[in-house]
Formats: C-alpha cells, structure tokens, sequence
C-alpha cells in the first residue's frame, strides 16, 4: 500500500499541472468553439508567453511585484501578436477549407519556434519564483511551494471569472451565441469579425498567461510549444471540443491520468496518453461534456 | 407503392412529426403541403432515412424500410431531390449523373476501368431528358439556380428510381421556370412511370398535376384526396388562411 | 481540354527519373531516391485528401509500419527484399484497416485528431518495444536487396549499388504510381470524389460512405507502407521518427505544394519540397522558418499548388488565342 503522503503528493502534483493546463487549454477551447478553428500555434503563444516573461523580468528586475508585471505584460503582448495575427492573416482563411486554417496555425507554430530560437537561443532559460512566494509549506506529510498553491488557487479563480464572463455580460452571451450560430448572429447586426478578433486576443491572453506563470516552476526550452500543445489537445478532448466546464473537467482528469498513469504503466506514459485520446474519440468523440456535433 | 404509418419524430421535445399516415399508389403523382414548420422536410427525412423516426413504419414496395440509411433506401428504389440544391460542384454536369448511374449499377467496386466513357448513353439520356445535354461539360458548381434544380432531377433520375420523392422542386423559380419545371417533371414521370412525391408552397403547381394531396399542419394530416375535395375542406382553408393569395 | 493534358506527363516523369543515374553522381541518385520514395508517400496521401477529402494527420504510421515490417524481415528474418517490400505494404493495409475503421466514423477534425492519436501511438509502440523495433536508438544497418542481378542487365553494368538500388526504387514507384492513377481513374476513384464533394448526397446517390472511405483509407495506407519500405533501406535504417508528427505533416505539405487537384501534384510537391530543403539547409539552420512561410504563400496566394497554378496559367493562355 503506497503512503499517503506520497498519493498526496503525486494527487497535488496532478491538481498542479492541471491548472497550468486549464488555463490554456481553455483558450483552446474558446477559440475552436467560436471560430471553429484548432489552433496548433497555441502552444507558441504559450512558449513565447514564456520567454516574453523571462525577457521582461530580465529588464525589470526581480524586487518585489516585479514579476507580476513582467507576467502581464507578457500575456498583454501575446494578446497583442494573436489580435494581429488574426486581424490581418487568419481571417482571410474563413471562407476556406478547415484544412487550410488548420495549416495555417501549423505555419505559424514553424514560423514562431524559430523566432524563439533566434531571440532567445537554444538553451535552457528560468525564472526565478516571485519573492513572497519562494517559500513552502509542509501540508499532509509533503512540501508543498507557496507559488504551486497558488496556482492552485488561482484555476479555479479563473475558470468562475471566465464563468462570469461568459454567462453574466454581454460579451459573453455574444460569444455564446456565436458558438452556436455565427451567420445568424452576423444576420442580427453584431460586428462578428469584432468578435473574432475578441476572442482570439482573450484566448491567446490566456496562452499567454499561462507561459508567463509556468516560468518559475518550468525551465524554458524550445520544444515546449509542441509539448504543451499536445497536452492542451488532450484536455480539450477528453472534456468536449468548445464546452468550457469540459475543459476543466479534463484538465482535472488529465492531470491525475499523468501523475498516476506514470506509477502504474511507467514503460508505456506517452502511449498511454495518445491511448487515452484515441479512446476518449473512439468511444465519444464529443468528451465528457461536449455536444455530440457530427 | 409507398405506404407511412403513424411516423412520429420529435426533436428536444419538440413534437416534428405527431403521427402521420398516408400512402401512395404506383404511378399516382402525390403532394404534401402544409404551412411553414408543418413537418414537411422532416417527414421526407424520416421517409428517406435520413432521420430515424420515433416510432411508426416506412414500407416501399411491401418492404419495411423504417430506419434504413439513406444510400440502402436509395437502393431499393427510391431517389430524392432536395430543397437547397446538392450537387457536386467541382464535377461536371456529366460526371454528376455519371457518378448516380455508377453507384447505382453497383460498379463502384471497380477499380480498374477508366471511368470516363462508362454509362455514356445512359447518362446522356437522363441529361437529354432534363434538357441539359448540350452543357454536359460544365463545372456544375457554376450553373445557375435553374439549370442546377434541373441536374438534381437529373441526379434523382440516375438512381432508376421507382419512387420519386421532390422537395420543394420550383422553390425559387419564376413563373416561366416553374411552368416549365412542372412540365419537365410530369413528361418524365409519364415516359417512366414513376411515382411522385413532392411537397410544394406553390398551389397552382400542386393543384394542376398532382391526384391526390395530403395536407400536414403542426406534424399531423389535416386533410387528405383528391385536390379539388382538399381545397373545398373548411379545416385547410382555416389554417390557410392568410396564407392563400 | 487543356493542351498540357495531353502530354505523356508520366512517360516524361519515368524517363527523366531513369536518366538520373547516367549523371553518374552519387548526389543526384541520393537526392532522386528521396523525392521518388516521398513522392509515392504523398500521392498515396492524396488518394486521402485531394480525392476522397478526408484530412490525415497520421499518414505517416502506415510509412512507418511498412519501414519497420520490411527492415525487421531483411534484417532479422533474412527474408528476400522481394516478399519483405509487399509485405510492408500489406502490414501498413491491414493495420489501416483497423485504424481507418474507427476514424470513418468521425468527420472533419475530430477525423484528423484519432487519425493523429493513431499515428502517435504507432510513434510510441516504436520508441518504446525495444526488443522488436530497436526502441529509441530504431534499426540501423538494413541491408541492401540482393542486387547482383542487376548488374547483369545491360548497360548497368558498371553503375554503383545506390544506382541500382534507384533504378528498381523507380521501377517499383512507377509500378505503384500507375496502379494508383488507374485506381483514381476508375468508377471507384469517381465515386470518391463525389464524397470528397458532398458526402451527403453521394449517400443519397446509393453510396456508402464510410465504406468508401475505409476502402480508399486502407489503398492509401498500403501504398504508404510500401513507400517506407523503400525509404527504410534507402536511408540504412529505420526509426521511430518515421511515425512521428513532421513526417505526416510533410507529406501534408509536399502535397499542398504541388496541388491536391491534381494526380502529379503531390508528386511534384516532393520534388521542389526536397530539393528546397537542400539547398536552404545548406545556408540555414532556419528550415522551419522558411517552410512555414511557403506554406503561408501558398495558402492565401496558390491554393492550388504548383500545379493548380500551371494548369489556371495554360488555361488562361489557351483562352486568350
């Protein structure tokens, strides 16, 4: 019987990684449920959001409440590269093809990971944790860092704002409605390329955000997008392409899937997540919470 | 030819179709109308199989067909057009009817014989027939809207159908297309005696070649027979009303 | 009809390629092998998306299984090229079979996804069963076909091995290539089309769809195993990558490039695609750079591909006499 504190550990672990997960798997989700749109090149947000992070705390140093800036202006600049990219290249695409969209996003994933390799170089960059945060407490027998708990804590603080956000204004009833009819809301009189734009840049935020909060726990490397791109396509998956709860449900899932699929079948961890995907698709392609769209 | 029983089909609690029966003779030319909403597509869709119904049974030629998929049913003998026209744009008129006749005779698990001269004569009769032979060439994606209602019948037409159902056939025309549409489709109903079925919002079309109509009003038959005992009844003429010119 | 069709394109293509070795340089041959062996692989992809229109992000694991099936037979087995290569092909088939009978039923995204999580898989049974596949370190050392026998025929006499083995590359390429285009020319090719156009009413033209597409999916995973196969040997080794992610993505590309309306197009795709990585590799080590954004002309400025923009340009010229 494995001890307890150590199922804590592997269980907080998971929790860990599945916010950092939730976060920009729902931009994802976001994304693909308005503007039908898979975009790969949500990963190389995430890791430019990083590398944007670590370039500003490199300027403006490490006193207290510096970080936080440096984390904002990181997310505040990948929203500003996905509003450009959308506004003048990605929405020429609509009339065509998913396939060409799908292309695209993957042109920009080869296109940015070798912008990255140029700023930033090859090797291994980090962040060192925000001060106020670099401590750790000791919790069920575990150590537990201050800034992994709030991580914890701040899922879920942003998966009830986006709640907010999408069931309680405007805006967010707008992009309900675009989810759910896009040419009937155009026909309504709503600026729905507006929208769009919208909503790409606060998915892209979100990607961002992500990066820039990973960096004191990951160590920043090229090969991250492609990484973190795979995992957030899993999550939206398992929780239902478009559904906002799904995405964190999968999140959730996933999280404890790696921490403890590891233990369990250690040989076979990457099989078994695309095992988990190819299910997740054979059995009920729309996840936990989607809808079945056909 | 065509016989419904009680064919129900609701959609998130929203009754479609509530129990509707009719039937259909061979050779007879029929029509179902009914105001917007009525449950006209919908009972084409349960009919076809593109739909499967609650409840109730399909039988064509004595053969229970409830719930079959649309290209099994589309094998036993009946072929449909659609309301917004369905073609295949980047082939060419030709390689349309070309492409009904080859699943239709079972050579689709042909993989060897080159495609382009197979079936011609047939093919080019059926466009003969919906007067589009001399523009067998054309990329159908650019026909007009007249000229691509006219390939659906032909693509209809390819499958050898015994049962002809029409959705909505003159839905966009003008007066002058309409007419002759209408025309088009009752010559070659009587050339192949074949069994129509076709919902219409325009009267006078319905009224002038059809025997027998059926009328559906919030998923349920009003009124059934012959077309002159249809237009005197006091329950169409009710829900018609405002609806008539 | 345009002028252009009516020339012997696939005549021209087989004899320029039988000419390559009388160059005598161990380059070309090496650079015309690859694209020969890709070009299979992307027509055979095509067979998928510009016919049928279904989107595979996961082509890549039948290459790979056809790679792995033949270089374990010829290395391990000692099995005769001549039953390993078809053997690959029939491997790659039957496990396209079993793959494509769960992805027919999805569409669209969801289509490509379990087509990607399958070729993952494939990717990580590789990496991972060290004692069948080699693991992560693959298979190098695949012998060479015995092809003293070649050397027999007149006028190869003194051509090296690699010519060789690029002569029989094209003899079999071709073969297959002209199986395929007979294939896309029949009433089953049409027949694909019309899913590719409208997948509805093809069902309502008496069409089973999904049957159609496990068909067509399993044609295209066969050939693509043969042209792993091929490509296994060619490179002296197998190794999980061949069922990885940019493998797929750069049979995607190579058929996007040269045009997925046309039966040579992807063909042409590997052609350029190829011989663009040389000579751009050799000053840069930004590939992936200059890719994406060839891909990012060609989907908003060529969307037909190189040939789609040949062909609009003939017909544009024939009009204007």
């Amino acid at each position: 019987m494995p001890d307890p504190s150590f199922l804590f550990a592997q269980a907080l672990s998971g929790l860990t990684v599945a916010m950092f997960l939730f976060l920009i798997a729902s931009g994802l989700s976001l994304i693909f449920g308005v503007l039908r749109v898979l975009n790969f090149a949500h990963g190389s947000f995430y890791m430019l959001g990083a590398y944007l992070a670590w370039q500003f705390v490199q300027w403006v140093g490490t006193g207290p409440g510096r970080f936080w800036w440096a984390a904002a202006g990181a997310a505040a600049g990948i929203a500003v590269l996905g509003g450009l990219v959308e506004r003048l290249l990605l929405r020429h695409l609509y009339g065509k093809d998913e396939l060409y969209q799908l292309l695209f996003t993957y042109a920009l994933v080869l296109i940015l990971s070798d912008v990255a390799k140029v700023a930033w170089g090859t090797g291994q960059l980090s962040v060192s944790r925000p001060p106020g945060l670099d401590g750790a407490v000791r919790l069920a027998g575990t150590v537990v860092p201050y800034y992994n708990l709030f991580i914890l804590l701040l899922g879920p603080a942003i998966a009830v704002a986006f709640w907010v956000v999408l069931y309680r204004t405007r805006a967010g009833r707008l992009i309900r409605a675009a989810a759910l009819d896009r040419e009937m809301l155009g026909a309504l009189g709503t600026d729905v390329n507006r929208l769009y734009t919208g909503v790409f840049v606060l998915g892209s935020f979100l990607a961002g955000l992500g990066g820039a909060l990973v960096t004191p726990v990951k160590t920043i490397v090229p090969g991250m997008d492609v990484e973190i791109i795979v995992e957030a396509f899993i999550v939206v998956v398992i929780g239902g392409l478009g559904s906002f709860w799904g995405t964190f449900l999968g999140a959730l899932v996933y999280g404890q899937v790696l921490s403890f699929g590891i233990l369990v079948i250690p040989r076979f961890s990457i099989f078994s997540v695309f095992a988990l995907m190819a299910v997740v698709l054979i059995l009920r392609p729309w996840g936990l919470l989607g809808r079945p769209l056909r | 030819m065509l016989e419904v029983r009680d064919l129900r089909k609701s959609f998130a609690g929203f009754q479609a179709v509530a129990g509707v029966s009719f039937s259909v003779a061979r050779g007879e030319i029929a029509a179902i109308i009914g105001p917007n909403g009525a449950g006209k597509t919908t009972l084409f869709n349960l009919v076809t199989g593109h739909v499967r119904p609650d409840a109730g049974t399909v039988t064509l030629k004595g053969r229970d067909i409830t719930g079959l998929p649309p290209h099994a049913v589309c094998r036993l003998g009946m072929g449909r057009s659609f309301q917004r026209t369905n073609i295949f744009p980047r082939l060419t008129v030709f390689q349309n009817v070309q492409a009904a006749f080859i699943s239709h005779r079972g050579r689709g698990r042909d993989l060897w014989t080159p495609v382009d001269r197979l079936y011609r004569a047939e093919t080019e009769a059926v466009l003969a027939s919906i007067g589009l032979l001399d523009r067998a060439g054309e990329m159908s994606g650019f026909l007009s809207h007249g000229a691509r209602k006219q390939l659906e019948l032909g693509l209809a037409l390819a499958s050898e159908p015994d049962l002809l159902l029409l959705d909505e056939p003159t839905a966009g025309m003008s007066a002058t297309e309409t007419r002759e549409t209408i025309d088009l489709v009752s010559r070659i109903a009587g050339e192949r005696g074949l069994t129509l079925l076709f919902t219409e919002h325009d009267m006078d079309v319905v009224f002038s070649i059809a025997r027998r109509v059926t009328v559906l009003h919030q998923g349920s038959v009003i009124a059934e027979g012959p077309p002159a005992a249809v237009r005197a009844d006091a329950e169409v003429r009710r829900v018609y009303l405002g609806e008539r010119r | 009809m345009s002028r252009l069709r009516r020339v012997p394109w696939g005549g021209l293509a087989l004899a320029a390629a039988l000419a390559v070795p009388a160059f005598g340089s161990r380059f070309y041959t090496f650079v015309a092998t690859d694209v020969v062996i890709l070009a299979l692989f992307a027509v055979s992809l095509n067979l998928l998306l510009g016919y049928t229109g279904l989107v595979s992000f996961g082509h890549a694991a039948y290459f790979a299984i056809g790679a792995y099936t033949c270089g374990i037979l010829m290395k391990k087995a000692a099995v005769p090229f001549a039953l390993a290569w078809p053997a690959g092909g029939l491997l790659a088939a039957a496990l396209a079979l079993v793959f494509g009978f769960f992805c027919v039923r999805l569409t669209k995204i969801y289509f490509a996804m379990l087509t990607l999580a399958f070729a993952q898989i494939v990717w990580a049974i590789c990496f991972k069963w060290n004692d069948v596949t080699g693991g992560e370190q693959g298979m190098p050392e695949v012998p060479y076909p015995e092809l003293a026998w070649m050397a027999r025929l007149p006028g190869l006499g003194d051509l090296r091995t690699s010519d060789h083995f690029y002569l029989l590359t094209v003899v079999l390429v071709g073969l297959c290539l002209g199986i395929l285009r007979r294939i896309v020319g029949s009433p089953f090719g049409r027949i694909l089309t019309t899913i590719r156009e409208n997948p509805e009413r093809a069902e309502f033209i008496g069409v089973d769809v999904r049957r159609y597409e496990l068909v067509a999916f399993v044609i295209a995973g066969g050939f693509a195993g043969l042209a792993g196969a091929l490509f296994g040997i060619f490179n002296r080794g197998v190794f999980p990558d061949f069922a990885y992610w940019p493998k797929s993505s750069e049979a995607l590309i190579m058929t996007l490039l040269g045009g997925m309306g046309h039966f040579w197009g992807p063909a042409v795709g590997a052609l350029v695609l190829l011989v663009l990585n040389q000579q751009i590799t050799a000053y840069t080590e930004y590939w992936p750079f200059v890719l994406g954004t060839i891909l990012i002309v060609l989907l908003f400025a060529f969307p037909g591909g190189i040939v789609g923009a040949l062909d609009a340009a003939a017909r544009r010229l024939g009009r204007r006499r």
